[in-house]
């Protein structure tokens, strides 16, 4: 095992995969001899050349589709996002395109992943902030994928790469620099497995991407008084692993969701929803939804703690669930 | 240069289209398909022409009046009208409808209910070919319509920028729906926008086969010695409707009187005219191909109206593969 950065676990991945795969192209917006404003792309162009690793035109609906086109025609394309809020002009061909493996009644598939980037947290203001995951996850025949540790992000990001379908891979750029654990060899996250973070007994905490942290932080003040929470990492939107979700509820009988895009109409909403239909009789509480504020995302220092989910909010919420 | 039995095909094709178009029509108007349907009565000109000119591994990129491009490329008719009929012998199993018919097999990429949405796709095919160093070219068709798309700007520039095997052609119908180009588009001349990404901008007659065949033939083969892509404008005429639910395409935001000017330039009865004075063919092939294809068509009927339902216990096939 090494200790390594989760941009480096990205940029590993891609690296990784693309010398096993001559079909694996990068797209992308400063990825090249930049190498990606995170850093995540670094030295790949010098090592792939320029036709597999390209700048692209800012053109971000035109790119998703030539990431379609492409891994129709048999590439694998990695497209980068810069940042999600731009993911509103990627959509049309995601809504429209994207799923043409089912449309075309099975000629094709598309084999594409888009690597995109969410910045919330860190005072970038209105149009840098947004994670908007339920967009992608709303759309049948398209994988979304949100990991929280280096480990999962390098075996989910390889699986991502060979997956045959659109995958949609959201990374937390608050988690950039996060060391963590990943193995010496070859190894692969199977997407649509929920990862048990922490085990405990009293409640069930679904928590995703920085809100794992926050969650884990949660937990140590609240052992302390005596609640002992779990903590699961879905990892994955879509598909959803429900079963590890469920066999939880029936150990703790109560939950709680927590994530950094907006309550309303959230991941949340989908998973509280779908509990309360599948579990309704093991639950001992209603189910509660953490999410950013009903507003955009404000810039100022003093502002945006105040919108987002910390593990304050996560405690209190916690109390009066198993209280 | 063309040969007799080529231009022969080419007619024949023209026909295929004008058959087709006609049939929905009639299968439309009694209440035998359901869907929208949009023709291209006056455009086949064009599907033909530009196809020709392409070899059967290039790719052709279709729109929501696409019927004329998916036959000119070589979709089984039979497959179309099952398609339209929502069978599951038609082209995507049924689920499609009459916008989106493809045929990855013979480089058929489908067309699109989203007005400009196969552009940037086409650009995607352009690099791929570019990545692995192949020499297959592909084709994209849009209206002047989508040419106000941001797709559109989007895909030119990088196909242009990136030199990818790409031929953009135009149908300029001069309408998009019910506004005429006169009233939303910024130039006289689409082909003109080329100059914006540095790319050569044609202007054909698309009601004349052979010189849209002519202008595309140099753009492709530009594209497949890799020297980038072009636009191609062809100047046309929607005869049809817009679509079947189209009230004012005969009367109302287009005159009577521009209509029966425009059948005049009618691109099949002209280019059979040209055919008979070449003596390429008599009034005897005349009969004879029509009543092929029109049995072809019939056939075509026969087939959608006895293939079977798809199963709806196959509908999450190939959602995720």
């Amino acid at each position: 095992m090494k200790n390594i950065r989760i941009k480096d676990a990205i940029r590993e991945a891609i690296l990784e995969e693309m010398e096993q795969d001559k079909n694996v192209i990068l797209l992308g917006e400063d990825i090249a001899t930049y190498g990606g404003v995170f850093g995540c792309t670094k030295g790949l162009l010098e090592k792939f050349g320029s036709a597999r690793v390209r700048n692209v035109p800012l053109s971000e609906s035109a790119q998703a589709g030539v990431a379609i086109g492409a891994a129709i025609a048999g590439l694998r394309p990695i497209l980068e996002i810069m940042y999600m809020d731009w993911f509103g002009m990627t959509l049309d061909q995601l809504v429209n395109q994207a799923n043409l493996g089912w449309v075309w009644g099975g000629q094709v598939k598309v084999p594409m992943v888009i690597r995109v980037q969410v910045s919330g947290g860190r005072r970038n203001g209105p149009h840098h902030s947004k994670s908007l995951e339920v967009w992608p996850a709303h759309i049948p025949g398209i994988k979304v994928v949100m990991p929280s540790n280096a480990y999962d992000f390098k075996g989910l990001l390889k699986s991502a790469i060979r997956d045959d379908n659109p995958v949609i891979f959201i990374e937390n750029a608050l988690l950039y620099g996060s060391i963590g654990e990943v193995p010496e060899e070859d190894y692969l996250v199977k997407i649509g497995t929920a990862r048990i973070t922490r085990k405990g007994t009293d409640i069930t905490v679904i928590a995703f991407a920085d809100m794992v942290q926050e969650a884990l932080d949660a937990a140590e003040i609240l052992k302390g008084e005596g609640i002992d929470i779990e903590i699961i990492d879905p990892r994955s939107i879509v598909p959803m692993d429900y079963e590890t979700i469920f066999s939880s509820i029936k150990k703790t009988h109560k939950v709680l969701i927590a994530h950094s895009s907006w309550k309303r109409f959230g991941i949340g909403a989908e998973i509280a929803a779908t509990i309360q239909e599948e579990m309704f009789d093991y639950l001992d509480a209603p189910i509660k939804r953490l999410g950013i504020l009903e507003v955009p995302i404000p810039a100022s220092p003093a502002l945006e703690p105040y919108v987002r989910v910390d593990k304050n909010k996560i405690i209190k919420a916690i109390k009066e669930i198993v209280n | 240069m063309l040969k007799n039995e080529e231009l022969v095909e080419m007619y024949r094709k023209m026909l295929e289209i004008r058959f087709c178009e006609e049939k929905l029509e009639e299968l439309k108007t009694n209440g035998k398909i359901m869907g929208p349907t949009h023709l291209e009565n006056g455009q086949e000109a064009i599907a033909v022409g530009a196809t020709y000119a392409l070899n059967k591994d290039d790719y052709v990129t279709s729109t929501h009046r696409g019927h004329g491009h998916y036959i000119a490329k070589g979709e089984d008719v039979k497959k179309i009208f099952a398609e339209i009929y929502g069978k599951k012998t038609g082209s995507c199993l049924g689920r499609a409808g009459h916008m989106i018919i493809a045929n990855k097999k013979i480089g058929l990429l489908g067309g699109t209910g989203i007005v400009g949405g196969m552009l940037p796709i086409a650009v995607g095919y352009g690099l791929a070919f570019q990545v692995e160093e192949s020499s297959q070219v592909v084709l994209s068709f849009f209206g002047d319509g989508a040419s106000n798309e941001g797709a559109f700007h989007e895909s030119l520039n990088m196909a242009a920028a990136w030199k990818l095997p790409c031929v953009f052609v135009c149908e300029n119908n001069g309408y998009a729906l019910s506004a005429s180009a006169k009233e939303i588009l910024s130039v006289e001349n689409i082909a003109d926008r080329a100059r914006s990404y540095g790319i050569p901008g044609v202007i054909v007659d698309g009601n004349d086969p052979v010189a849209v065949y002519e202008a595309v033939i140099e753009a492709v083969e530009m594209a497949r010695e890799k020297n980038g892509p072009s636009l191609i404008e062809a100047k046309t005429y929607r005869l049809s409707p817009f679509s079947n639910s189209d009230t004012g395409s005969y009367g109302g935001y287009r005159t009577v009187e521009e209509v029966e000017e425009n059948k005049k330039k009618d691109p099949i009865s002209n280019f059979e005219k040209k055919l008979l004075k070449m003596k390429i063919i008599n009034q005897e092939d005349v009969i004879k191909i029509r009543e092929e294809i029109n049995r072809k068509i019939k056939d075509a009927v026969a087939f959608a109206e006895n293939s079977p339902d798809p199963n709806p216990d196959d509908i999450f096939d190939y959602l995720f593969q």
